[in-house]
């Protein structure tokens, strides 16, 4: 089983440098797509790879390039933004990769700006992930010394400058354009959807922005093609997919597979089972804000069509685990209260029902809660869901508690009718 | 006063900028990396060397859950809150923490040394429960490790 992602990192080893980097073949990528390749054949090949974004939405890649402007009537400059503000709980994915071979970043980066025609990159990091900033830094020195960066890359005439954004916090800066309201200076609340990004993005210009796992693919794509990538997938989306497992199973952790591999194998194979003496309950299969999975779901498919299907969603591919020990009140009153926490204050129905939602959530773990409590929850679903609200914060927040009434619903009304969590 | 040093950081920082105000964040981060929080003193000089207003700036400082608006200890303790971590029991890491220092979220040590604060997921769920300091990650933590990772702050 191919793994182009991890091949040469080791969790919890040092990054490759340069050197080592271009002695597995690093930066060859890059010299074949500025020597040989047209933008245009970058771009088809990664239409044809079927790769979709690995940040969560899971947007064709190669169709969110093609919404640049065309060249002849751009404004300039173009950017490209690489998302590393991993920040959706649950997720470590990138931090791996960043952590592990920065410069395969960067040369994902370089080969994509190369193909959207853009002339300044951004790498945006979230602030707790230090060691991660330290070693692109780094990686970006050395990809400069060498000639990848800056002028005239490899005697091509393309020119690209990369910058490490070092990020001050928040969760809603993951949101494209409230990241964008942050490079420049802003209190990171989000923008209006229209026009997009591509077309008016940083400072009013095109912007592509695309997230850290999806952009280390675009080296792979380019040194294998398009039928190789689509081959390491066991779906139609092309790839690998770093999925990740945390909670109580034996092994927490993460791995390269094909994508489509089934929730059963990850979490039995992989992380190893549940812990002795602990039984499966559930998954938020992407993240925080994706929709509780449970057993009668574990043998599906984890890529995005399927996870959709079976009422989900495959957000960022790392799994968080309820097992039949923990409370799931606490545990959406845990995820309801980092929700309420970070949301901009933007919207109302967000900045309100947010909190509104925590607290109800607080009373009903606390044993304190009222009849009556499920439906004021089930009024919030309805009016923090999609097109209610400014941005998809509130309505990614709703997920997981729609999800755990429908399949914990009895665990809500023993808490309410006892008056007592029966795991405190 | 800020220092020439701090100065011409933040001067180099805006020659990447397009715009004064993109120089915000990076501004803020350098006096605070120095001086640990951001004063109203600090604020000021910081919005008057970017020539924006105090509250201009002071609207980016307090959006931001990293950029220090009242003064911090020596050293400041993360703690991941988020869901792995709290199905992995922070709440007993944390508990100990708060006994030990005598302190809650959002508090300084009478001695200056820690100040405590909550932290969206640390990204380091696979080691859930994990905490922070000073930008080091402490990971698969009970309380036998957090006591002898405090001892080691000074």
């Amino acid at each position: 089983m191919e793994r182009p992602l991890t091949k040469h990192i080791t969790i919890g080893g040092g990054p490759l440098n340069l050197s080592e980097y271009e002695k597995v073949g690093g930066y060859e990528a890059c010299r074949k797509s500025l020597r040989t390749l047209t933008p245009d054949n970058i771009l088809q090949l990664v239409k044809d790879s079927n790769l979709r974004g690995r940040g969560g939405a899971g947007f064709p890649t190669g169709l969110k390039w093609c919404s640049m402007p065309s060249l002849q009537n751009s404004p300039r400059p173009r950017y490209l933004i690489a998302d590393a503000d991993e920040m959706e709980p649950g997720a470590f994915k990138d931090r791996i990769l960043m952590e592990g071979n920065p410069h395969q970043l960067i040369e994902g980066l370089i080969i994509s700006a190369y193909s959207v025609d853009t002339e300044i990159g951004y790498i945006f990091i979230r602030s707790e992930y230090t060691l991660a900033a330290k070693r692109i830094k780094k990686a970006i020195e050395e990809a400069y010394e060498k000639g990848y960066l800056g002028f005239n890359i490899l005697g091509s005439g393309f020119n690209f400058e990369l910058r490490l954004h070092v990020s001050s916090g928040r969760y809603i800066c993951g949101e494209g354009t409230a990241l964008a309201n942050s490079i420049e200076g802003n209190r990171a609340v989000p923008r209006h959807k229209v026009p997009r990004q591509t077309e008016s993005g940083l400072w009013g210009m095109p912007t592509l922005l695309n997230n850290v796992e999806t952009l280390c693919n675009i080296p792979h794509i380019i040194n294998n093609g398009a039928v190789w990538f689509k081959n390491l997938s066991k779906c139609k989306d092309g790839g690998t997919k770093i999925f990740g497992v945390s909670g109580k199973v034996k092994k927490p952790g993460a791995w390269e597979l094909p994508m489509g591999t089934t929730i059963r194998e990850i979490l039995e194979e992989h992380a190893g089972g549940m812990l002795d003496g602990l039984k499966f309950r559930g998954t938020l299969p992407g993240g925080a804000s994706t929709d509780f999975l449970v057993e009668q779901h574990l043998d599906v498919p984890m890529d995005y069509d399927s996870v959709q299907k079976a009422g989900s969603r495959f957000g960022t591919g790392t799994m968080i685990v309820l097992d039949d020990h923990t409370c799931p009140v606490g545990m959406v009153h845990n995820l309801e209260s980092f929700f309420a926490r970070e949301s901009c204050g933007w919207c109302t129905p967000c900045r309100e029902g947010l909190p509104w939602t925590a607290k109800i959530l607080k009373a009903i773990e606390e044993g304190k809660g009222e009849p009556g409590d499920i439906e004021i929850l089930e009024f919030h679903i309805r009016a923090l869901g999609p097109g209610r609200t400014f941005c998809a914060l509130a309505p990614g927040a709703m997920e997981p508690l729609r999800s755990a009434l429908k399949f914990f619903r009895e665990d809500f009304d023993t808490h309410i009718r006892d008056k007592r969590c029966p795991w405190r | 006063m800020l220092s020439d040093e701090i100065k011409s950081e933040i001067q180099c920082g805006l020659n990447s900028c397009p715009t004064d105000r993109c120089a915000i964040l990076e501004a803020l981060q350098t006096v605070q990396r120095s001086h640990g929080w951001i004063s109203d003193e600090q604020l000021r000089e910081v919005a008057e060397f970017l020539n924006l207003t105090v509250e201009e700036v002071d609207g980016v400082a307090t959006f931001y859950n990293r950029i220090y608006r009242r003064p911090v200890g020596r050293h400041i303790i993360l703690v991941c809150d988020s869901v792995s971590c709290w199905i992995m029991g922070f709440e007993n890491i944390l508990d100990y923490i708060r006994k030990r220092l005598g302190i809650d979220f959002g508090e300084t040590t009478h001695d200056g040394r820690f100040t405590l604060l909550p932290i969206q997921c640390l990204g380091a769920c696979e080691q859930a429960p994990a905490i922070m300091i000073d930008g080091q990650l402490y990971g698969y933590l009970d309380r036998d490790k957090i006591e002898a990772i405090l001892r080691s702050y000074e």
